[in-house]
């Protein structure tokens, strides 16, 4: 600290202004233990990360433990944590810093999320969330953290990043409080948080549709990439893992930035389809997947092989066009556990350090099965949402009531 | 004062007429449109095909008629930027209110069109009798109308509008000959475009562009420049309405589509050689302008530019074509003002005049005017 | 005399609508048992208000010189990353990173202003062309967040004097320092001659090239302070946090929230601090009151045109008033928007 302040001081114009702060700083804000935190190395160029793409693929094969009919508790290969410092009686505040709700698959966990809460409430084991939503900005997102940590009264916060190596400071003043933290979706490039909970990642996500569409085409087959929007840590990893089995398998791929944006994916892949034939779609995401089908119906193609997400447009397409298809999930359910997290948590009991939890595709097999489960729920629901156990299902869902 | 339609610039005959198309600004966009749809053809011959044509076409009626109903709001020197919102407010209350049910198709389309109506009223009224800018404006019924409708809905449709509505922008009469098939969505383009027209060469149209010109002048000569502009601001908002109809039916319906649509009609206006500030520019200007632009971006998808390239080279593209227009301009002022009066002897010093000078209050009313016949 | 109380009065009603909102955030956070004047509520807002008030008297320039900035959003991120990346965790590299930083900027400042003046293109055309030029440069350069900013410099964006960041008052330092350029240099003057009439001005043998030019490079720098800014409060540099708060239409809101004319050629830097704080404290009452996000931008939509409303009856009043007294005014200076009011030659007569 006094080195950083030292320096700090040379900054011509701010130096005295710095130095008088030194008396007075926001006690909240202190520097990252030894030169760790944001004085690593910068990111590497690329998003692929063998070790974490052998590690993820590993996980795709291991059973998760954990009760089977609560997907949302399961978890994989957990290293249990002691919480007994946490332990205490009462009914608490759990505060919620959240990235936003601007897509379908956030505002469908917020809902889950929200009569999760509902039954916690009920139990008398949480007795109010306070959420701020950052609307997808990361230094919202900061602000939102420091103000919970310094007027929030929270006994706990749950964080959902926006994005990774920006909100790490923030978590880590969160840390600092000795209030149980739990992340969730996204990661931070620090491990202080009680338990971490997440799917099991990106990597798995490109693997699963990439063997899938390579075991369904054939050597210099075509595939169309559709993408979101580049630079966001959790699509990039999808991306990389599959660029890289498709050209290990010999597959053509193009990719596409489309912002999820139904008539721009109509456009690009019509294009596509205009300069010749295409045997196969892989999206990152599932936004946009039906009008990508439509190209081809337009066109007076054949249906491509195909792997989407399980949003409820999707899956309903697939099964009306009963094409070769596959929807990969970005486990939805992961929007309940970080609130049972923290009941576990006050109650002292252990959780794993890291809470994966299992994140497998929908195939042909249980398709008939989700659609059935899901019925009456809007097109931009998804399947894997699982919320059919709590009280307000399935009107909440069905009229996405956001609060 | 004295409303002329720009039309006027191609109709003096000869060699001038010849030299006037070329150096026209609008004549450029031509010549690139042109360009561009040659090379399109070359990278991919089928494109040439009427079938392929006709869906192309199909697929740029919704920006063509969106840019149609911008062309009017900046002709009269104002901006709508709701217009994006607008057609996601559109698809997503087709999406929400029709769900599966064909007969709802006609009650919905009524209250979509009564939605484009209000909101088109609130944006000129707030424009011309709050005399708030339509900048900040439409900015505010912008956020508030994506707000609205994401609030209302939950962020996403109950599901895609039954297909009876949707083939209204998916579909069309096929199996004809020599056009092979012809979507329903060239039609509505080709009647928004015939409209457009027409009422641009009303008594409504020609007092709009003299608006843009100088509406001062305008309101002394009697004219009514409230009552002329919420119409324009009508018209737009209720060409977002028909682009929201035709994208729900051509894309689907998703929160995210019409997003940005507000800069893509402004540029597309823009690139056909309508001036921001008002008080020139053409209809079909802008409608060229629209189809260059979408060409410009199916070119790249023929092409093998790095997908995140794409923006730039729209960036430049779109600079390089206007920064050409002003300096045309600018040299077509030359002309005249070299015999004209002193206030036009200084300018060809600065061609800066021609579009940045337009967006400042004077209009340069005097050697601007004598310039542009 | 009687020109500048005028003048005051448009701020001074910026700063009523504040007050305004400042009572009704205080009284509506009360019903949830906070204290709006706590510590930590002032701190946020204040964050709040730094970002968004670099980028606003920047574009509050361009605004005055009839011109607009939409490139903002990616000047910053881009600023962002060259300064994270010079630094790269090193404390020496801080005061080059910045000043590299802030050439940079000046450089995209100066191809703006290059463009709108010398190549004649409308400021929005430019200004979204060279944004889209910037963007493609980004998501094609970058992947991700890169770099890393040290603790030393951290510390411009985590630490405060009491609850005020110092952030605050870098910005408000610069608020300070671009109106007093504003009024006293003949930039300034120049400035508001041009963009309050250009022909008038030009006639009247003012350079136009020069202060539009000048306003634009300033509008870019101070986007590359903000992005510095960002930088410091997420340590890393980003290819997104400019577009993530879409600056580009906020910052032109809060200008013309705070009375500056869009059309230019009159407004003032104070105006527009003002009027990022009334954005400021909005976002924070609706945040402490649990708003949902979609609600928000309702409601920020309607604070806008209500809020302008309000301010142009008031300037349509005044101006009835100016009509009454110089009739020759309204010739000269009529515009294409029938709101444009006559350039007030109080402020032209600076120069």
């Amino acid at each position: 600290m006094r080195r950083g302040l030292r320096s700090a001081i040379g900054i011509a114009s701010a130096g005295a202004l710095i130095a008088l702060a030194g008396c007075t700083t926001d006690p909240s804000v202190e520097p990252a233990e030894g030169d760790g935190g944001a004085q690593e190395e910068a990111p590497a160029e690329e998003w692929f990360d063998q070790e974490v793409y052998d590690k993820q693929f590993k996980q795709r094969e291991v059973e998760p433990e954990g009760p089977d009919d609560k997907p949302y508790l399961q978890m994989i290969n957990p290293e249990m944590k002691d919480t007994s410092e946490f332990k205490s009686e009462g009914g608490k505040k759990m505060c919620f810093a959240n990235a936003s709700i601007s897509n379908p698959w956030r505002q469908t966990g917020w809902i889950t999320m929200n009569e999760q809460l509902k039954e916690l409430k009920k139990n008398g084991v949480i007795t109010e969330m306070e959420t701020r939503d950052a609307q997808d900005n990361d230094d919202t997102q900061i602000a939102d953290i420091d103000y919970f940590i310094a007027e929030g009264n929270c006994d706990g916060f749950i964080i959902s990043p926006n994005s990774t190596a920006a909100i790490t400071p923030a978590v880590e003043r969160a840390c600092k409080t000795d209030k149980p933290v739990i992340v969730f979706d996204r990661g931070v490039e620090t491990d202080c948080a009680v338990t971490f909970i997440h799917p099991i990642g990106g990597f798995a996500w490109g693997i699963d549709t990439a063997q899938f569409l390579i075991d369904n085409l054939k050597e210099g087959d075509k595939v169309v990439a559709l993408r979101i929007l580049p630079g966001v840590d959790v699509l990039e990893q999808r991306w990389a893992a599959a660029d890289k089995l498709f050209s290990e398998a010999g597959i053509e791929v193009v990719d596409y930035f489309a912002e999820g944006d139904p008539a721009e994916i109509k456009k690009v892949v019509s294009d596509e389809l205009a300069k010749g034939d295409v045997q196969g779609i892989w999206m990152d995401a599932g936004d946009g997947a039906v009008s990508a089908i439509e190209a081809f119906e337009d066109a007076g193609k054949d249906y491509p092989v195909m792997t989407g997400e399980d949003e409820l447009s999707f899956l309903r397409k697939w099964k009306e066009t009963e094409m070769t298809a596959l929807a990969p999930v970005y486990t939805n359910f992961q929007w309940r556990t970080p609130l049972l997290a923290a009941e576990k948590i006050f109650q002292g009991e252990e959780v794993p350090s890291e809470w994966v939890l299992p994140q497998s595709p929908i195939t042909a097999e249980d398709l008939d099965e989700y659609l059935e489960r899901n019925e009456g729920m809007p097109d931009g629901h998804y399947a894997k949402f699982g919320g059919e156990d709590l009280p307000g299902f399935p009107e909440v869902w069905q009229e996405r009531v956001i609060p | 004062m004295n409303p002329r339609t720009p039309e006027t610039h191609l109709g003096d005959g000869g060699l001038r007429r010849l030299l006037g198309r070329a150096a026209d600004p609008r004549g450029a966009v031509v010549v690139l449109l042109i360009a561009i749809l040659i090379a399109i053809v070359v990278l991919n011959p089928g494109f040439a095909e009427p079938g392929a044509l006709m869906r192309f076409i199909q697929r740029v009626s919704p920006v063509a008629i969106v840019a149609i109903g911008q062309y009017f709001v900046i002709v009269s020197g104002e901006f709508d930027l709701s217009m994006g919102a607008v057609v996601t407010a559109q698809v997503m209350t087709a999406g929400h209110l029709i769900g599966e049910d064909d007969s709802k198709t006609v009650p919905v389309l009524i209250i979509m069109l009564i939605i484009g109506i209000v909101v088109g009223i609130v944006n000129g009224l707030a424009t011309t009798l709050l005399r708030v800018p339509s900048f900040i404006v439409t900015l505010g019924t912008m956020l508030l109308i994506h707000g609205a409708v994401m609030w209302w809905t939950g962020g996403a449709a109950t599901g895609n509008p039954a297909e009876s509505f949707r083939q209204l922008g998916r579909g069309g009469f096929e199996g004809l000959p020599i056009l092979d098939l012809l979507p329903y969505a060239v039609l509505i383009l080709l009647a928004v475009i015939v409209f457009g027209v027409w009422i641009s060469r009303r008594p409504f149209g020609r007092t709009l562009v003299a608006i843009g010109d100088n509406a001062e002048a305008v309101a002394f000569a009697g004219a009514n420049v409230w009552r002329t502009k919420t119409l324009a601001f009508v018209l737009s908002s209720l060409s977002a309405t028909v682009a929201g109809v035709l994208l729900a039916g051509y894309a689907g319906v998703h929160p995210s589509v019409g997003q940005g649509y507000e800069f893509t009609a402004i540029t597309a206006v823009v690139l056909g050689g309508v001036v921001l500030g008002g008080g020139r520019g053409t209809v079909v200007g802008a409608l060229i302008g629209a189809f260059t632009l979408e060409s410009l971006f199916t070119l790249l998808n023929f092409t093998s530019v790095p997908a995140t390239m794409r923006d730039a080279i729209q960036g430049a593209i779109i600079i390089a074509a206007v920064a050409y227009s002003g300096v045309v301009f600018a040299k077509k002022r030359k002309r005249p003002a070299a015999s004209a009066n002193t206030t036009s002897a200084n300018e060809p010093r600065d061609p800066s005049t021609t579009s940045a000078g337009e967006s400042s209050p004077i209009q340069l009313t005097g050697g601007d005017g004598a310039a542009r016949e | 005399m009687k020109s500048r109380l005028r003048r005051l009065d448009t701020t001074a009603l910026v700063y009523l609508a504040l007050i305004g909102v400042l009572i009704i955030g205080a009284v509506l956070i009360a019903t949830t048992g906070r204290n709006f004047f706590s510590p930590g509520n002032i701190r946020d807002i204040l964050t709040g208000m730094s970002v968004l008030g670099f980028v606003a008297i920047g574009q509050t320039l361009v605004i005055l010189g009839a011109s607009l900035d939409l490139s903002v959003p990616y000047v910053m991120s881009l600023a962002s990353l060259v300064a994270a990346q010079t630094m790269s965790g090193d404390d020496a590299m801080v005061v080059p990173a910045v000043l590299l930083t802030l050439v940079v900027t000046a450089g995209i400042g100066l191809a703006n202003g290059l463009i709108v003046t010398v190549l004649g293109v409308h400021g929005f055309v430019a200004t979204l062309g060279v944004g889209l030029m910037l963007k493609g440069y980004l998501d094609t350069t970058y992947q991700g967040t890169e770099g890393s900013v040290p603790w030393s410099f951290q510390l411009f964006g985590a630490t405060g004097i009491g609850p005020v960041p110092i952030s605050t008052f870098i910005m408000l330092a610069l608020a300070g320092l671009v109106a007093f350029i504003l009024v006293r240099t003949r930039f300034g003057h120049h400035l508001f001659a041009v963009g309050g009439n250009s022909e008038v001005a030009r006639l009247s043998g003012v350079r136009q090239r020069l202060p539009l030019i000048g306003a634009h490079i300033g509008s870019s720098v101070c986007a590359g302070l903000a992005g510095l800014l960002l930088a410091s409060r997420l340590g890393v540099g980003s290819p997104t946090v400019g577009s993530q708060g879409s600056y580009d239409l906020l910052s032109i809101a809060a200008v013309v929230l705070g009375g500056t004319v869009l059309m230019g050629g009159r407004g003032s830097i104070w105006g527009t601090i003002g009027g990022v704080a009334i954005f400021a404290v909005l976002d924070n009452l609706m945040s402490v009151m649990q708003f949902n996000p979609f609600l928000k931008d309702v409601i920020r939509g309607l604070v806008i045109i209500i809020a302008l409303a309000l301010y142009a009856r008031r300037r349509v009043i005044a101006r009835r008033v100016r009509f009454t007294r110089s009739p020759t005014d309204s010739t000269t200076a009529a515009g294409p928007a029938p709101d444009r009011n006559p350039a007030p030659d109080h402020e032209r007569s600076q120069g």
